[in-house]
């Protein structure tokens, strides 16, 4: 680790995420970094891959030197409420052990609907976390048999009511749209649901169908049509408009949150250039300009640090022209945009140009800042290109 | 090895000139192959299959482009022979070089496969030997395969020359089968050369090939008098006087010998770097005490169709502009010139004698020179009579005058086509529907059909090829040749992306055939340019009215959904890659155009070539 990629540590946000490779079932849309049992076999276990995570988060501490306490942490996956409230407990502590957790830390546990009860709940509440998110997807059961996700339709919103009952004030419901052969009224019933189990955040991604996966080889079949991004944008907004009327407004350009506090922190964190040390197999982490990232199978993470090596796959060392043009990338997304500053000089009338085109707000370029309109956030990507 | 024919000047008694006139694949090289090897000029060993055939795009396609020529001992009843071989082009783009190696000869040797019976081009090319008077033996080949059928298809050769079918020899070039007494017909039935020796010399040229050691070697076949080595020739048609380096034969590689007599076949050298300078049909003389009056039938290469040739890559402008400079080294008919698409940037437009000159053109620049391009749709000449009498010659839709016009004149061909006669009907509507009109229709024999059509050489050039050979299950043979002109009712589509005119996409078509071509081009531009972010109506017109409209809807949605901590490298080399890939984007007024949408909207409907050898 240079030593300027640690010289501002602690000046700036720093979160931990710890990733949970394992999933009951794989999901035919998923290409995340997560392996049933049956793809394991007996080359990693959740206790080979909690030993392993005990030693990465060891390593960490003496690497970072004098680290901060965690402002945020995030359990991702995979599947982690698959780790019962006991194992979930473990990998806090874990963290605590490490770094230990600044006052006020958001510590969030993604979970599945079909995986949790109110003692889960119960435990993880004790244990120390603050906030669920909750995979929830679509309250069509059509949706979910092409997403291959086994809850009940009525399970995610009665998930996030447990949780709020046994204390959880933040809880975010993910949603997936635009799945082949979900219809505008689909979900509209999904938002619905989402709103009657009242939470404080919510996600929606338009479904991507990523290469290698079981969906791409069908949809490359013709078994399944592609949804035309047309379509695409029209859900969005439908989403938009829907939360927006109950009081969820955006925040970043997938995510909705009903006040200030109940948004993500830990991901405004990967957002505004903050340092996080990703943890677990596959885990992306960065501090202070420099990006690693873990090998991603479980069997040669646990294998690596049993042997006291490092688990880093590969890293890059930000130039400041890709500092620059991540910032725009990652910050244009945000309902606050990015200021003007940021942009190199001879962007500005891209910039201009983008507020004419109706993509980028006038009164905020005027107030210095760049920031998407709604029609804009659907072409951040481009807007993006323009600007950079 | 030497043989009595390695000595020149011999007696015209004892010479005899004769080409093969086959269609591609009825196996004209192979017999070459085995004439070479039973006269004993090729060890068997030493014998590469289709020994005259030389460049690989010739053997990949099956097709002769270049002619070569070929001297041969032959001994029959114990008296001393000289037979030439002429090998003629095997393709209707070189109808003009056919005629030329046609004329060198007495006599050909009319080849046709016994399993599959004489092709529309072969018939073309025979019907010009019977006007040059040549003396034809018709022979049956690959008489050893299962599936010949000799005796209907001898049949059909009598019932064509008005001979008898006991007349038409058989052979297998592959066995070498009936090849001997093939030889010995040659000496028989073709007659002898006649040529005044002491007259000044004439020699014909009916081939011209740039070579990268020697330079242009010439073909000749001496008509008076004699060509020697270290004299001065003159070329007729220009006057340009040369040094002669080297006379020679072939046989078949190349040998230096004293001179050529009258009727000798043979090759000359004279440095010079440039086909164009030693151009087929042309007379050579010698320049002390030379002929005054040149051979008849030499004319200039026309070109009759003309294609934009674009580098993908603008960068390669350079490398094309090198690549057309050395092809045309080798190719007297190739034409270009410098031109700009405001679409396509800077490229060439280049004339061609026909769609497969241009294709084996545009094969051999992205071949042997490893270039990407584009070429617009092909164009024939138009002869534009302009309301005020003024006359423009058109070749590209570009030109095309803005003004009123009196009358518009278009290049017409005379086709020959050759199918099995189940197809009558489809080949009838399919004809008609190209503006064909029926010359008339012959049986050869009971199921196999000749129909002659006169057609605008404009649409077979678009997709008549592909469309005659798929609805004939590939059983249909063309041949065409050029027949004048005639008064059309001819305009100018034009396709605009957001009111902008797109030149590349331009096409003079057919009055009747406009509103087609403008939906096709406007549907298929739709499929294959990106949305924009806003939106581009895609417009077929002429002049300012508009035929077709299709529209391009706004891309509303142009962004990644999730982007969190392990998505930040990748989304941030996908957008660099989204940058790079829109530096290769052509702009068409504030369209991002794609290159492969050129690419597509401009191939489809060109033929690819390569199913229809002929």
């Amino acid at each position: 680790m240079p030593g300027s990629a640690l010289s501002g540590l602690g000046q700036r946000p720093f979160g931990v995420y710890v990733h949970v490779p394992f999933c009951a079932t794989r999901c035919g849309y998923c290409d995340f970094n997560t392996y049933t049992p049956g793809e394991l076999g007996s080359s990693a276990s959740p206790a080979s891959w909690l030993d392993g995570l005990r030693a990465e988060l060891d390593l960490a501490a003496a690497v970072l030197g004098s680290a901060p306490p965690a402002d945020t942490v995030f359990v991702g996956g995979g599947t982690p409420s698959l780790l019962g409230a006991d194992g979930l407990t473990s990998v806090l502590d874990a963290v605590r052990g490490a770094f230990g957790l600044a006052p006020g830390a958001e510590v969030t546990t993604e979970s599945n609907p079909e995986s949790t009860s109110p003692e889960f709940f119960a435990g993880i509440r004790a244990a120390g976390y603050t906030r669920v998110s909750l995979g929830m997807q679509s309250a069509a059961p059509h949706v979910l048999a092409v997403l291959d996700r086994v809850h009940t339709p009525g399970r995610p919103g009665a998930a996030a009511r447990e949780a709020r009952t046994a204390g959880f004030e933040h809880v975010n419901l993910d949603l997936i749209y635009g799945t082949p052969g979900e219809t505008d009224d689909d979900l509209r019933a999904s938002l619905a649901a989402v709103l009657e189990a009242g939470v404080d955040h919510v996600s929606a991604y338009s479904l991507i169908v990523e290469d290698g996966t079981a969906l791409a080889r069908r949809v490359r079949r013709g078994e399944l049509p592609m949804t035309d991004d047309l379509v695409l944008a029209d859900r969005y907004e439908i989403i938009d408009a829907t939360l927006r009327a109950h009081g969820m407004h955006w925040y970043e350009v997938s995510n909705w949150a009903s006040t200030v506090d109940a948004r993500c922190r830990h991901n405004l964190g990967y957002w505004l250039g903050g340092d996080w040390w990703g943890a677990g197999p596959g885990a992306h982490s960065h501090v202070g300009g420099v990006r690693w990232w873990n090998v991603k199978h479980p069997a040669a993470y646990a294998k690596a640090l049993a042997e006291g090596r490092s688990p880093a796959a590969a890293r890059e060392l930000l130039s400041p022209e890709d500092h620059a043009l991540e910032r725009v990338l990652l910050e244009i997304r945000l309902v606050d945009g990015l200021p003007v500053s940021a942009l190199d000089p001879s962007a500005l009338p891209e910039a201009r140009a983008a507020v004419a085109d109706g993509l980028l707000d006038a009164g905020a370029l005027d107030a210095g800042r760049c920031v998407l309109t709604d029609r804009g956030r659907l072409l951040a990507d481009a807007v993006v290109r323009r600007l950079t | 090895m030497s043989t009595f024919a390695d000595t020149t000047f011999t007696a015209p008694e004892q010479i005899r000139n004769f080409c093969i006139i086959a269609h591609i694949d009825h196996g004209k090289s192979t017999l070459a192959d085995r004439m070479l090897q039973i006269t004993g000029v090729v060890q068997a060993r030493d014998m590469r299959a289709q020994y005259l055939d030389r460049m690989d795009i010739e053997r990949e396609r099956g097709i002769t482009i270049k002619a070569q020529n070929v001297r041969l001992p032959w001994t029959l009843d114990g008296a001393q022979h000289v037979l030439h071989m002429i090998d003629t082009p095997g393709h209707v783009d070189f109808t003009y070089e056919v005629s030329r190696a046609l004329d060198a000869c007495e006599g050909a040797i009319l080849l046709v496969d016994a399993a599959q019976g004489i092709e529309a081009q072969t018939l073309a090319n025979l019907y010009m030997a019977l006007d040059r008077d040549l003396h034809i033996i018709p022979v049956l080949n690959k008489i050893d395969l299962p599936a010949a059928d000799p005796e209907k298809y001898a049949a059909e050769i009598a019932h064509i020359l008005g001979g008898e079918p006991e007349d038409v020899l058989r052979v297998s070039a592959k066995t070498g089968m009936g090849v001997s007494e093939l030889l010995d017909e040659v000496v028989r039935q073709v007659p002898p050369p006649v040529g005044v020796a002491d007259a000044p010399a004439r020699a014909m040229i009916f081939d011209s090939v740039y070579d990268t050691y020697r330079g242009v070697v010439t073909y000749i076949r001496v008509v008076d008098g004699k060509i020697t080595p270290r004299e001065r020739i003159r070329m007729m048609s220009t006057g340009a006087v040369h040094e002669l380096l080297e006379v020679g034969i072939i046989s078949p590689e190349p040998k230096p010998s004293q001179g050529l007599g009258v009727g000798e076949v043979g090759y000359l050298i004279t440095g010079v770097k440039d086909v164009r300078q030693s151009r087929v049909g042309d007379t050579v003389t010698s320049e002390r005490k030379g002929a005054t009056e040149a051979l008849s039938g030499y004319r200039e290469p026309q070109p009759m169709v003309y294609s934009g040739l674009y580098p993908v890559d603008g960068s390669d402008y350079p490398d094309l502009r090198e690549a057309l400079d050395k092809l045309q080294l080798n190719d007297a008919a190739l034409t270009y010139e410098p031109e700009t698409s405001a679409a396509l940037g800077f490229g060439f437009r280049c004339g061609f004698l026909g769609l497969l000159h241009l294709e084996i053109t545009r094969d051999r620049l992205e071949r042997e020179f490893g270039l990407d391009l584009i070429s617009t749709a092909p164009n024939v000449v138009y002869r534009v009579v302009l309301d005020d009498r003024g006359e423009l010659t058109v070749t590209n839709p570009s030109d095309w005058p803005e003004g009123k016009v009196a009358e518009i004149f278009e290049p017409v061909t005379k086709c020959t086509i050759i199918a099995p006669s189940e197809y009558i009907g489809t080949i009838m509507e399919l004809c008609q529907g190209k503006r064909g009109q029926l010359g008339g229709m012959d049986y050869l024999s009971e199921d196999r059909v000749e129909l002659r059509y006169t057609m605008p050489l404009g649409e077979i050039i678009f997709d008549f090829f592909d469309s005659l050979k798929s609805r004939t299950r590939g059983y249909a043979s063309l041949d065409y040749e050029e027949s004048g002109e005639q008064a059309s009712d001819l305009v100018k589509v034009d396709i605009l992306l957001q009111g902008e005119p797109v030149d590349a996409f331009s096409a003079i078509v057919h009055k009747d055939a406009a509103y087609g071509y403008g939906t096709r081009m406007a549907t298929r531009l739709r499929e294959l340019i990106p949305r924009q972010q806003f939106e581009v109506p895609i417009q077929a017109a002429i002049g300012s009215r508009i035929i077709a409209r299709e529209t391009i809807r706004a891309m509303r949605k142009d962004v990644l959904a999730k982007c969190y901590g392990g998505d930040i490298t990748r989304k941030r080399k996908l957008l660099e890659k989204q940058k790079e890939g829109k530096k290769r984007m052509k702009m068409v007024g504030r369209v991002e155009v794609p290159q492969e949408a050129f690419v597509a909207a401009l191939s489809t409907d060109e033929p690819t070539g390569k199913d229809k050898k002929k």
